[in-house]
């Protein structure tokens, strides 16, 4: 008796360091989605003032397989993603729709007249009502939306030629071949 | 990946060291007993895009915004529970300071108390164990004779 | 050339501590004494050469030499110089040396000032000490190397964090390691126990001023972060259980069950297995803090700069230093048998019943601040452990802890009386409950826990003073004699009943800042005024002032009460433009129950400044709380108890009154 007792504090450190050594990949910041598998909540976003690209609501999003992507103009990461957006709308890959979460007045329509427009529609989300229904921590953040309006996937931060190419067209591709 | 989320937060930190700490003077809700629920929940909630603060104490604008989102529900009548809810629909349970008691938490909520009971119980068995320890021998006659010896050399 | 020698010296020092390590281990296996010598040297020479180490890296920074990567990343010319130097140890390069330094220096104070120790311990606890250096010199070399150049070198440096460039805080990594640091030598002293399998009194008198100066810098360091936090952060707060707190609370807990579990071994020779262990387990949460700190895997507001590659060589440190001291324990734990009975009602028993709640209060914490990773690894979900939780689970097991407290000093050792022991706590159980009941019935709100915690304080000094009046026999003998008896107490009787009194005033301010702290926050334009708490506090005038390296609003209050002449105030909101940060200089003026405490905001056109004001009750009682535990600490350690070779405690003693020598090899299977 005595003699195991004194392998407990030994196996609960093996226990404990175990679980270190896999948390040591995790990013405790990185929080997943409430949303996955369910549908879009609803809402109906104005357009940018001044910019010409129409506004949506989320059940524009039915039908198509499509990415909901969020930004601001204030957003360094979301001009680092940018010309990949372009490239990928302009490419014809899938439909993109963006959220311009918390800009103010005149900031979205100035971003898209410098940067170029890949959205097919752009919805101004001046108060930030939009993005926290969707659960967004950070920007950029980018929804997968499949055929019926339904959330597939998050991606947090920057879509990168990396991230799409390994991580979002197979689910894109896939949403496209199954539904 | 994790360089990039980094990023992401640190545009929303620089964002965010404008306003003042907390809720501003005009965040505050005119009736005092509402405005007090909302207190008493923000300190329960967390921001979550801050590292380990909570809604109460948090600058960053979506910090914010939820706060003013968490008076509006409270205005329109909502109980504590469901202003809580509304949040946990959108952000998952991570909003949560205070995990709630379910199969995920069991070790969690039920760890300090094992830990004081399995301690005293152990405290318990070593106390009597060692009451219920024989006594040392007697002494045999050689030994006697040495404690003898010992004895008289520092005498 | 001056990063290359500090570089250079350090690669020195690796190879000194592997030295360390090996020699005497060496020498006591072919039964060469000159061997260990040479450990004690080298330990000697571990300290020189990362003191080296160190000043070059400080003479780096001094100069504002922005060849050097860390210099680039931590400094700025403007900075004033004070800040410059302390900047050295504001990051994760320069505290991870300074915190080698300290590993260091320890090493070198236990190498020269162990003559009392036995040869075969003392060369084996040396030994352990330059493991644990070396493994932490090559982590800075190979994954945190602070001399790292850069070129071409910038024309200026990215600064230092300006919540960092702050007195307080520049003081509070090194007191700080010092604790963590200091717990690597009972750390040592237990694995070197192990190794020999035994030990006894002469151990635990040997191992106790360290864990005790240990223990006392790590409170020293805690409370000068935490009132860094009150005063600098701006919100009014002192203790928030963020992660990075627990990492420096798991081993203060730890600790104050190791100082008292010492004390069953010193005066029983029981509990030997137990105190060992958690020598063990204290050094082994400071690792964990370390590798919490740097590691990245939980969200921290006081985080350093975060890379897995770091993590990852910590944890094969942890894996080393812990794994293998418990894997020590786990084959040889079992021969440190207890000799002697045990009481039920008696001092032992109480310190076992002290450590069960302190082992439970620190398993709780430790539960608490890991969950969320648990629980990411094991489902991929993620949950928040908060303060809310903290305070449910722990305040209980604290303020258990603290009853005991109150009668543990009043048992004698071996066996008491309960009928005894009630009797003399009677008087303060009538005085808690008369304070509990007066501050329900008169407290503004939460009637029921404020009872409670008053009557907890209460019953904590009252029963502490009450041992001390039993001891110095007041009141029952003339005057002057208990004066005498008070002189001629032992002085570790003295500290622990000060670490108990400074404790219960440090509740108290727990207490009062948990439960009665107000705030309010308004609209104020010059000339308005706010009350609270029945002082009237005028918004005087606003004026924008510059430091040296940053520019700043700085509000002027006047806090006026009835009867009392107006005194003034001064709130900042200060910008540093090198970090583009902004920080809150808070206005806080003591009063007799509390602190009033001012922070501003940034100007709001049409509506004035934003000015939060609270009313921190009882905040004072958690500094002069802390203190007097130190002073408790400083004492306790400055008592070194009967010399040993004064009585004769332990075999080891007995079998060699001059106590140098050790009959035993150097490491002893005798009892394997």
């Amino acid at each position: 008796m005595k003699r195991l007792a004194t392998f407990i504090p030994l196996l609960v450190f093996v226990a404990i360091g175990v679980i270190f050594a896999f948390g040591l990949s995790r990013d405790p910041s990185r929080i997943p989605s409430t949303l996955i598998n369910r549908p879009l909540p609803e809402f109906s976003l104005p357009p940018i003032a001044d910019a010409g690209v129409p506004g949506f609501a989320s059940e524009d999003v039915i039908g198509d397989v499509s990415l909901v992507n969020v930004f601001g103009s204030w957003c360094v990461s979301c001009r680092i993603e940018h010309p990949f957006l372009l490239k990928l709308s302009r490419a014809g890959e899938v439909k993109i729709y963006g959220v311009d979460w918390k800009d103010k007045p005149g900031d979205g329509a100035a971003w898209l007249e410098e940067l170029g427009n890949p959205y097919a529609a752009v919805g101004d989300d001046a108060d930030g009502r939009v993005a926290i229904d969707l659960g967004t921590t950070g920007a950029p953040e980018t929804y997968i939306i499949d055929r019926q309006g339904r959330v597939r996937y998050k991606q947090i931060g920057p879509i990168t030629p990396e991230v799409w190419n390994k991580t979002l067209k197979p689910i894109v591709e896939h949403l496209k071949k199954s539904s | 990946m994790k360089r990039a989320a980094s990023l992401a937060l640190f545009c929303l930190a620089l964002l965010a060291a404008a306003p003042a700490r907390a809720v501003a003077p005009d965040e505050k809700l005119a009736d005092p007993a509402l405005e007090a629920r909302a207190e008493a929940l923000e300190h329960r909630l967390r921001c979550v895009v801050c590292q380990s603060e909570s809604l109460a104490e948090s600058d960053a604008f979506l910090a914010k915004d939820l706060r003013k989102l968490l008076r509006e529900r409270i205005q329109a009548g909502d109980t504590d529970k469901e202003a809580v809810e509304y949040l946990v629909r959108r952000y998952g349970q991570y909003v949560l300071l205070l995990p709630r008691f379910e199969p995920a938490t069991y070790v969690l909520w039920l760890l300090p108390g094992a830990a004081v009971l399995i301690g005293a119980a152990a405290a318990v068995f070593y106390i009597r164990r060692g009451r219920n320890a024989p006594a040392p021998a007697p002494l045999d006659d050689a030994d006697e004779a040495r404690l003898k010896q010992i004895l008289d050399e520092h005498a | 050339m001056v990063p290359e020698i500090g570089h250079f010296a350090l690669i020195l020092a690796f190879f000194t501590a592997l030295a360390q390590a090996a020699l005497p281990l060496l020498g006591g296996r072919i039964g060469e004494p000159r061997f260990a010598a040479f450990g004690r040297q080298c330990a000697v020479l571990l300290f020189i050469l990362t003191g080296t180490s160190f000043a070059c890296l400080v003479y780096s920074y001094a100069v504002s030499d922005f060849t050097v990567l860390n210099v680039v990343q931590n400094s700025h010319t403007t900075k004033p110089f004070i800040y410059k130097l302390t900047g050295a140890w504001g990051n994760h390069e320069g505290s991870m040396l300074l915190w080698v330094l300290i590993l260091a220096l320890y090493g070198a104070v236990l190498a020269r000032g162990g003559r009392a120790v036995p040869a075969g311990l003392h060369s084996l606890t040396l030994s352990v000490q330059g493991m644990i250096a070396a493994a932490f010199i090559a982590f800075v070399l190979f994954t945190s190397d602070p001399f790292t150049r850069v070129f071409p070198a910038p024309p200026n440096g990215e600064g230092l964090n300006p919540l960092l460039q702050d007195k307080g805080l520049a003081v509070h990594p090194p007191f700080l390691y010092l604790g963590y640091v200091g717990f690597s030598v009972p750390f040592a002293f237990a694995v070197a126990a192990l190794i020999r399998g035994r030990a006894d009194s002469v151990w635990a008198r040997l191992v106790r001023p360290w864990a005790l100066t240990a223990w006392t810098f790590l409170t020293i360091g805690i409370t000068l972060g935490s009132w860094w936090a009150y005063y600098e952060l701006g919100w009014g707060g002192w203790w928030a259980w963020d992660p990075v707190e627990n990492a420096s609370f798991m081993p203060w807990l730890a600790g104050v069950a190791l100082i008292h579990s010492i004390r069953v071994v010193e005066r029983r020779d029981a509990l030997k297995g137990w105190a060992v262990l958690l020598a063990i387990l204290t050094f082994s949460l400071s690792l964990v803090g370390t590798f919490l700190v740097r590691s990245g895997v939980l969200t921290s507001v006081h985080a350093f700069a975060v890379d897995p590659a770091r993590g990852a060589f910590i944890l094969m440190i942890l894996a080393f230093a812990i794994g293998g001291s418990l894997t020590l324990f786990a084959i040889r734990g079992a021969t440190l048998q207890a000799t002697g009975a045990f009481a039920p009602v008696s001092r032992e028993s109480a310190l076992i019943a002290n450590n069960v709640l302190l082992v439970a209060a620190c398993a709780t914490v430790f539960t608490g601040t890991f969950y969320p990773l648990f629980v990411d690894v094991l489902s991929g979900e993620k949950i928040s452990v908060g303060p809310p939780y903290f305070n449910r689970v722990f305040v209980p097991i604290a303020a258990a802890t603290l009853a005991l407290a109150a009668g543990a000093m009043l048992i004698p050792w071996k066996k008491a009386s309960l009928t005894a022991v009630s009797k003399k706590l009677l008087f303060a159980g009538v005085i808690a409950a008369g304070a509990g009941v007066l501050v329900g019935v008169t407290a503004p709100s939460k009637v029921i826990a404020g009872g409670a915690a008053v009557a907890l304080v209460a019953w904590l000094v009252v029963g502490t003073l009450t041992d001390l009046g039993e001891r110095t026999a007041l009141f029952r003998r003339p005057l002057a004699d208990s004066f005498r008896r008070a002189t001629g107490l032992p002085r570790a009787t003295w500290g622990a009943s000060l670490a108990h009194i400074g404790i219960a005033v440090y509740a108290a301010g727990a207490a009062g800042m948990s439960l009665w702290k107000t705030t309010d926050v308004i609209f104020m334009k010059e000339g308005d005024t706010a009350v609270i708490h029945s002082i009237s506090v005028k918004l005087d005038d606003v004026r924008r002032i510059k430091g040296p390296n940053w520019i700043a609003d700085s509000a002027t209050f006047i806090a006026s009460k009835a009867n009392r002449a107006p005194e003034r105030l001064e709130a900042e909101r200060r910008f540093y433009p090198v970090r583009g940060m902004q920080t809150t200089e808070a206005a806080i003026h003591p009063q007799a129950f509390g602190d009033l405490y001012i922070t501003i905001g940034d100007h709001v056109d049409g509506k004035g400044w934003p000015v939060r004001i609270y009313f921190n009750p009882f905040v004072a009682c958690l500094w002069w709380g802390a203190a007097t535990v130190v002073f408790g600490g400083v004492l306790s350690i400055s008592d070194r108890g009967k010399r040993p070779r004064r009585k004769v405690l332990g075999r080891e003693m007995s079998a060699n009154p001059a106590g140098r020598a050790d009959p035993q090899p150097a490491i002893g299977m005798s009892q394997a």
